[in-house]
């Protein structure tokens, strides 16, 4: 309970830097509409045509609440109109993405680990993937597999592996060279295989790592989806709802679909948060 | 029945070992001319100071350094060959137990990567728990365990294959005294009990003169043997065997060796 003071004061500093942004930012198209229409608006009148426009340049924190319940609830969950729907597009290629990325990480990792070629060729051609942004390389994947008759959820997954093998293999070369010198020695002296080394020492000790990379790995998958959602012709996920909100100006579906994704992505962490705990707990972690 | 081992069989030899490390600032010279033989059932202490090459000799022994020149043969094979046959279980300064194993997982971690079925997994590992004192802990985890009973249990790991050598590099450099002169005595007992050969690497002179058949005196720059000693002491060695003038005169004759192994360097 201790904690909750701050979290509540961080909080509501936010809530009133918003609101007063949204002020600010608000009025200046309440005072064209009045001056068009030739009224005088009262300082009350301005404040609160801040707070109800229809397509506000930014929307107070009210207006996108409503508008994230509405999303969420107003109508079936199969509808086009549904954040639900609209999340479960994004979280499935979301998914496949993260699988594949985190597959990949680790199968690279355990290579530069054991070759000595590896080692020396994949980390630099690793590093240099991550520098090329990666809204130049989306557009160019959806429209090469599209050409190659591979649409829906096969280019968003690669988009999104593509972002999220990174941390996993840095974080799981480090892992798997966590063990010491002493705890290899031992297994030279059973005369142990590679194989054998790796996963009876080197796997279970790249654990800790492991879950760390996997936290950053699905959040960055969860990014990678909503930028393979954004090029021309995405019709469904959060992506191609932030796309649409922007081309008509509804700002407030704009931030609905953000805070659909950070609670999305909030989710994600925390799953991968308590298999953490789980795993580590089986494997005798002090708790 | 610890007459057999009167009759010296050769386990371990070495003759004339050299041992040279290449380094950043050249090389540097770890064991010079090294010649000695272990004997079947022989508990031989290496003492000396930091740099003498000890831990290098023992590590050369099993096979994870390789000799530069001269022999050195371990039950008739080269270092490299016993390795691979598994001919001896290793214990080393820190009990290096897997954290996320229990005290029985731990035991039974060579017996998995050597292959021994899951029931005879079981039975070796209640066998050797016995053997160390630790009956009853095989479900804890190491860090529930005081760092005496994690060397034990280390210990208890080295044991479990059966393999006819024991080769320990300062198994109790970290402990207190109290516990370690509890495990010198558990570890006299189990020595006596399994017939082993043990080659054990210590700074300690009471703890050399205390365990060993034979005392292995060693200096530093280039490392060497300075001295051999024969223990006169009995197999069967009480604590309180450590305030007869025999251990006093052994344990200063081992002074003298280390003394004289500095004095070059002076």
């Amino acid at each position: 309970m201790r904690s909750l003071l701050p979290i509540l004061t961080v909080l509501a500093a936010i809530l009133v830097i918003w609101y007063g942004a949204a002020m600010k930012l608000n009025a200046a198209w309440t005072y064209d509409q009045a001056a068009r229409a030739g009224t005088d608006p009262t300082f009350v009148d301005v404040i609160n045509d801040t707070m109800a426009q229809e397509r506000p340049v930014l929307p107070p924190p009210h207006q996108v609440a409503k508008g994230l319940w509405d999303g969420l609830t107003a109508q079936a969950i199969t509808s086009k109109r549904s954040l639900v729907w609209h999340g479960w597009v994004t979280l499935s290629a979301t998914m496949l993405g993260f699988a594949v990325g985190a597959g990949l990480g680790i199968v690279l990792a355990i290579g530069i680990v054991h070759n000595r070629a590896m080692d020396l060729s994949v980390m630099p051609w690793a590093i240099a993937s991550q520098t090329v942004p990666i809204l130049a390389i989306a557009p160019m994947v959806i429209v090469v597999l599209a050409s190659l008759n591979i649409t829906g959820i096969v280019p968003k997954a690669i988009i999104s592996a593509y972002l999220s093998f990174f941390p996993v293999l840095v974080g799981m070369v480090k892992g798997l060279r966590s063990p010491d010198a002493m705890q290899l020695d031992l297994l030279h002296t059973y005369n142990a295989s590679g194989a054998k080394t790796l996963w009876k020492l080197r796997l279970p000790s790249s654990m800790p790592y492991l879950f760390a990379s996997l936290k950053v790995a699905i959040a960055a998958s969860l990014v990678g989806t909503i930028v393979g959602e954004l090029p021309a012709g995405a019709t469904a996920g959060l992506g191609a709802r932030l796309l649409s909100g922007s081309y008509y100006g509804q700002t407030v579906q704009i931030w609905s679909a953000l805070f659909a994704a950070a609670g999305l992505a909030a989710g994600l962490v925390i799953i991968v948060s308590i298999i953490e705990r789980l795993v580590l707990r089986r494997m005798g972690a002090v708790q | 029945m610890k007459d057999t081992l009167n009759i010296a069989e050769p386990v371990i030899q070495a003759k004339g070992v050299d041992l040279v490390f290449q380094t950043g600032d050249g090389p540097v010279q770890a064991l010079k001319d090294v010649t000695l033989t272990i004997n079947r059932g022989d508990f031989v202490s290496f003492i000396g100071p930091s740099g003498c090459g000890k831990t290098t000799f023992l590590r050369a022994i099993a096979g994870l350094e390789t000799p530069t020149g001269g022999q050195l043969s371990v039950n008739g094979l080269s270092p490299d060959a016993a390795r691979r046959a598994r001919a001896y279980g290793y214990v080393f300064q820190a009990a290096g137990l897997y954290p996320w194993r229990t005290i029985a997982g731990n035991i039974k971690l060579p017996l998995e990567i050597m292959g021994f079925s899951r029931a005879e997994q079981a039975e070796r590992v209640e066998r050797v728990l016995k053997l160390v004192d630790l009956e009853g802990f095989g479900r804890k985890f190491p860090w529930q365990l005081s760092g005496g009973m994690q060397q034990r249990a280390s210990i208890a790991r080295a044991l479990a294959f059966d393999a006819d050598i024991l080769l320990m590099d300062e198994p109790f450099g970290a402990l207190d005294e109290i516990v370690r002169d509890r495990l010198n005595e558990e570890l006299l007992r189990l020595w006596a009990a399994t017939d082993k050969t043990i080659g054990f690497v210590t700074h300690s002179i009471p703890e050399a003169v205390y365990l060993s058949t034979k005392i292995v005196v060693m200096s530093p720059r280039p490392g060497r043997i300075t001295d051999v000693i024969e223990s006169p002491l009995p197999r069967h060695r009480p604590l309180d065997i450590r305030d007869t003038a025999q251990f006093i005169e052994i344990a200063h004759r081992v002074r003298d060796g280390l003394r004289a192994g500095h004095h070059d360097e002076i």
